[in-house]
């Protein structure tokens, strides 16, 4: 199985791949193509990665989320140029109940956006092309989300376990 | 091999998006004289032209995983430099 993909992402192909009857929590995460970054107005871009590493990196994150939680997860990462509005990263995390979904989810797109060896060019309306990322940018470490840098270092993975201990989860 | 010889490393070099236009190439084959860290294949391709634009520590992996500065190489490894990662 191939992580990285040319082609359309299939969003309901991956959620079958997860979805199976004694899994009744179901999440889903999509990252598209944004057409601003920084202020300017992004009309193309492309995607490309160290295809070798990135396949690894991405077969461990997803086996990582496997032991952490009771989940079985599928990802695809868009390789090539993309469109406005096009499918660039899709996850699918399922379990028996929502919180290791969610959760899973969660973890594989902070880990993908942290270590999987991609990389992104914005095609501008005035002609000109960026790596997203290098120089320009200094400090920041190729986010492709503007103002989510916060986010991310506020990000902090949860183990369902220690909260079924406080007895929150019903 | 005499015990006199001075045994040479090759390592294959992978650069990707900026660095690979920083350079002007995508793969260098590097050789030293003896060992080798990752930090010595740095320095070896930023005396290259335009490579004084790579960072001195750039993220890097060897044989698919990420390594530090000071990691040594070994024959037939391959060095990736990868320019801040922009996935997602």
């Amino acid at each position: 199985m191939s992580y990285l993909v040319t082609d359309q992402i299939d969003v309901g192909a991956l959620l079958a791949l997860v979805q199976s009857p004694e899994r009744g929590g179901v999440a889903c995460f999509l990252g598209t193509v944004r057409n601003h970054h920084h202020g300017r107005e992004v009309v193309r871009l492309e995607y490309s990665a160290y295809g070798p590493m990135a396949e690894a990196e991405c077969g461990r994150i997803v086996a990582e989320a496997g032991s952490r939680w009771d989940v079985v997860v599928a990802l695809r990462h868009r390789i090539g140029e993309l469109d406005i509005g096009d499918t660039a990263v899709a996850i699918a995390a399922a379990s028996a109940h929502r919180d290791e979904a969610f959760l899973a989810c969660r973890y594989v797109i902070e880990e993908v956006k942290r270590r999987v060896p991609i990389w992104k060019r914005e095609m501008y309306a005035d002609g000109t092309a960026e790596w997203v990322g290098a120089g320009g940018e200094a400090g920041k470490r190729g986010s492709g989300e503007d103002g989510r840098q916060g986010s991310r270092e506020a990000y902090r993975p949860v183990e369902v376990g220690a909260r079924d201990s406080d007895g929150t989860r019903s | 091999m005499p015990p006199t010889a001075i045994s040479t490393l090759t390592v294959r070099v992978l650069l990707f998006a900026s660095y690979a236009e920083t350079l002007g190439l995508d793969a260098i084959e590097l050789t030293f004289d003896g060992g080798a860290t990752v930090k010595d294949a740095i320095e070896r391709l930023r005396a290259l032209p335009g490579g004084e634009r790579l960072p001195p520590k750039p993220l890097c992996a060897v044989n698919l995983s990420q390594v530090r500065m000071d990691t040594p190489l070994a024959s037939g490894d391959e060095l990736a430099l990868l320019p801040p990662l922009a996935g997602g």
